[in-house]
């Protein structure tokens, strides 16, 4: 999983039928210190995040999960809103 | 598998119902000589690993899935240990 922030939506009327009904935000990937870090990308979303706020999400197969038993062709799927995370500047200096 | 540092952790309160009282961590993939190397992960966490502690992360849906202990969880990264020492001979 990564972090990241939702920092736009996707509207698309033609789509794969498993999709309808499916939100889909745009994300971009935060580093343990909340900077951007690498490209943005569009994931489904499966718990009601919105635009704004910082979100975790899911790659891969297990994208589709959370839908079951519905199988969304999805590589990327938020799977939690964040309420706060805690990282300590010195030891990510050590890592 | 991936030799990690872990440098933070995560609450959500509102997240998938199969990540329900998972511990979540943030990590930071490291190379044999511990520089950093890419981007911070999330994972869960199976072990009772800390913040600063060196740790054994399979990056992969279907082990972090087993890790968790829960079929079709919609994971794909898990600390599975905490590394005491590494030794690299070659």
């Amino acid at each position: 999983m990564q972090l990241a922030k939702v920092v736009g939506e996707v509207v698309a009327t033609i789509k794969d039928s498993n999709l309808t009904g499916l939100k889909l935000l745009v994300l971009q990937p935060l580093a343990a210190g909340g900077e951007a870090t690498g490209r943005t990308l569009v994931a489904l979303d499966s718990v009601g995040a919105g635009v704004g706020e910082n979100v975790f999400f899911v790659r891969g197969r297990e994208a589709a999960f959370p839908f079951y038993p519905g199988e969304p062709p999805a590589d990327a799927t938020i799977i939690g809103i964040v309420d706060h995370w805690n990282t300590d500047a010195a030891t990510r200096e050590q890592a | 598998m991936q030799i990690c540092r872990v440098v933070g952790t995560v609450v959500s309160t509102q997240k998938n119902r199969k990540l329900e009282g998972a511990k979540l961590l943030l990590v930071q993939p490291l190379t044999l000589d511990d520089t950093p190397r890419g981007t911070t992960l999330l994972a869960i966490d199976s072990v009772g690993a800390g913040v600063g502690e060196k740790v054994l992360v399979v990056i992969e849906g279907k082990a972090a899935g087993m890790a968790l202990g829960r079929k079709a969880a919609a994971v794909d990264a898990a600390v599975i240990g905490i590394i005491d020492a590494v030794e690299v001979t070659a």
